[in-house]
């Protein structure tokens, strides 16, 4: 009973009123013979003979197909008689018969919605944007009470955790981050030194790295990168768990998993996102040092003098005052989107692309507001 | 109920395999043969390697040693070609369904036929939905997602996904797991059915001591790393095996056999009227 080597299902006429049926009609048997099935007419009137005697095998869906014609038939006004299929087959086919009559007893199955039109969908998904919007206000405030509590009660605070979260999304990310910003470095360099040399105004590419890399990019490069790196993890744990119901576990057990999951994270990453800041600024400028003697002949002792003399130390501080901001952002926006998964692996996903996506432009959001604020306050 | 005798008609035949992670030796050396068109199920205690053994017929993952043959393929060295057409004749019900989260459940029971056949699209929603009902589930439940399911809902849906294709051999991992008694019960008629109606061979993994007696027409025990006996429930009963009574003894084993075997007539002769 080798269904993948027996033929292909046939069906074929041998009298006026009379079909013989063969080969296997199976779901693979079958391919499309059931539009064949569905073109064939007879005379209006009398019984249709439908010999199976060479009908290798038969199964649910072959069945199905063979219910359906007969009953097509039928309802034209013609009697149908099938003869000749084994007894295995009968069954099945009797199988068919009775869950049709079940069927019949029940409503028809609810089709799908229709899709919605366009202004509705605009409408759904400005609502769910504003939506989320609040309740990520209202679990940053969650959160902040919840900060509170724990300064209040330092007992509560759970320093393990913080540990961790500092070494996997703080010191694991050293490589990545100070590659990132060397390389940002050189660029900065490399695209300044046309344009200095032009003037021969070599010694200013002190200026334009120091400053740039200082006030901007460091900072900047930094929070992408751990908003990629650790932003993306948070949402991606807590969904889990959230799937796997560990969350509602911790819940029952009186945890509070803002407590256990969220704060230890915000605390970790306002404390390593500075610091690897720092880091990013000592190889984002030699980058640019190493870029400024290649190609403009500054020497690292020149670069230095220079850079001391045109960094003021606000703009040092300036950029690594914003890191415990962008930390913040980025952590509560990935727990924030970790919570809201519900159902399973798809919606982990979802909110995963969704914590990253977010972070990233509230980052940069909040980066644009500070210039500003910087600028009025003639920082 | 026919059950041949002879071996050369085993559906699946398992010799000598050992299984072993690193250090850890899960099977030493595991026999057993499935004939064909019996409900076969393998029993054992936590950890003494059941689902390893089940992922092992199915390819999932490689015994270290000792040959497998399912409907007469050799496991070992299968080539791509042919694990994909062995793939298609058998069904597997995962404990957790395995049902995919983006598809409805009409769309994840009409997968192995939409993937595998030139069947037309309504001809296989309609095929699902008979699919549907065989298993047990409501028309209504079609357009759902499996997470907005039931455990209970899930692996009947899971079950409609295993007979997709008419499979000659269906494979159960823990059946009744998680089920309240009633649909625990519907199983045990359903897997009955279900070999009645297709001639199907079911190998099934489960705990569930009313389903081993009213249902398993054999049973193998498995325990310290190899299949210790194999026989119907009541042969099993009877032998004096220190890892099989623990599937016996106890007030909740004695209430299953119970009621797959009301006592003997002559105990009910001198009992007052």
């Amino acid at each position: 009973m080798d269904q993948i080597t027996a033929p292909h299902a046939s069906i074929r006429q041998t009298s006026p009123q009379g079909m013989a049926l063969s080969g296997a009609w199976t779901a693979r048997g079958m391919g499309t013979i059931a539009k064949e099935l569905d073109a064939l007419r007879f005379a209006a009137e009398g019984t249709v003979q439908l010999d199976a005697t060479d009908v290798d095998t038969l199964d649910t869906a072959g069945a199905w197909v063979l219910h359906k014609l007969m009953a097509r038939l039928r309802t034209q006004g013609l009697a149908v008689v099938l003869q000749g299929l084994r007894p295995p087959s009968a069954r099945l086919m009797d199988a068919v018969t009775q869950h049709e009559q079940e069927q019949a007893g029940q409503p028809a199955p609810a089709t799908l919605a229709v899709a919605p039109g366009a202004v509705e969908r605009v409408g759904r998904s400005a609502w769910s944007a504003l939506e989320q919007a609040y309740a990520m206000l209202g679990f940053l405030g969650e959160s902040a009470v919840a900060f509170v509590a724990c300064v209040a009660h330092p007992s509560r605070m759970r320093w393990r955790p913080i540990g961790f979260n500092i070494r996997r999304s703080g010191f694991d990310a050293l490589p990545i981050v100070g590659l990132l910003s060397f390389l940002l470095g050189i660029v900065v360099a490399y695209q300044g030194a046309d344009q200095l040399r032009q003037y021969g105004a070599n010694i200013f590419v002190a200026d334009l790295v120091g400053l740039s890399m200082l006030r901007e990019f460091a900072p900047l490069i930094t929070a992408i990168t751990i908003a990629g790196r650790s932003g993306s993890a948070f949402a991606a744990q807590i969904g889990t768990m959230q799937v796997t119901e560990e969350i509602d576990a911790m819940r029952t057990i009186g945890i509070a998993p803002l407590e256990l999951l969220v704060l230890p994270k915000v605390i970790a990453l306002a404390i390593a996102l500075p610091l690897l800041t720092v880091f990013a600024d000592v190889l984002g400028v030699a980058g640019g040092m190493i870029m400024a003697r290649t190609q403009l002949d500054v020497g690292y002792v020149e670069f230095l003098d220079r850079m001391s003399k045109a960094v003021s130390i606000t703009s040092y501080v300036v950029g690594i005052g914003k890191a415990p901001v962008f930390a913040v952002i980025i952590s509560v926006v990935g727990c924030f989107q970790g919570f809201r998964t519900h159902g399973g692996a798809d919606s982990v996903g979802q909110q995963t692309t969704r914590s990253v996506v977010q972070s990233i432009f509230l980052v940069i959001v909040a980066d644009a507001l500070f210039s500003i604020a910087f600028s009025v306050l003639d920082l | 109920m026919q059950t041949p005798a002879n071996t050369d008609d085993a559906v699946i035949d398992m010799h000598q395999v050992m299984t072993r992670f690193g250090e850890h030796v899960v099977h030493q050396s595991v026999d057993l043969a499935v004939r064909r068109a019996e409900i076969f199920a393998v029993i054992g205690g936590s950890g003494s390697g059941k689902s390893t053994l089940l992922r092992e017929m199915i390819l999932l993952q490689k015994p270290s040693a000792g040959t497998i043959h399912v409907l007469g393929v050799a496991l070992q060295d299968i080539d791509d070609a042919a694990a994909l057409a062995l793939r298609q004749r058998w069904g597997v019900m995962f404990q957790h369904g395995g049902l995919f989260g983006s598809l409805t459940v009409l769309e994840n029971i009409g997968l192995p036929l939409r993937e595998h056949t030139d069947l037309g699209n309504a001809l296989i929603d309609e095929i699902a939905h008979w699919k549907l009902s065989m298993a047990g589930l409501g028309p209504e439940v079609a357009a759902q997602y499996p997470s907005e399911l039931s455990g209970g809902m899930m692996k009947r849906a899971s079950l409609a996904r295993a007979l997709a294709l008419d499979p000659e051999l269906l494979f159960l991992d823990e059946p009744t797991a998680g089920l309240d008694p009633d649909s625990a019960a519907g199983v045990d008629t359903l897997v009955r059915s279900l070999r009645d109606l297709y001639g199907l061979t079911i190998v099934m993994i489960t705990h569930d001591l009313d389903l081993l007696w009213q249902v398993a027409d054999r049973v193998a025990v498995l325990a310290d790393g190899k299949v210790q006996e194999t026989g119907s429930m009541q042969q099993l009963s009877q032998i004096q095996n220190p890892l099989i009574r623990p599937f016996f003894d106890g007030p909740r084993a004695r209430g299953a056999q119970q009621q797959a075997q009301p006592p003997p007539t002559q105990e009910a002769a001198w009992k007052p009227k």
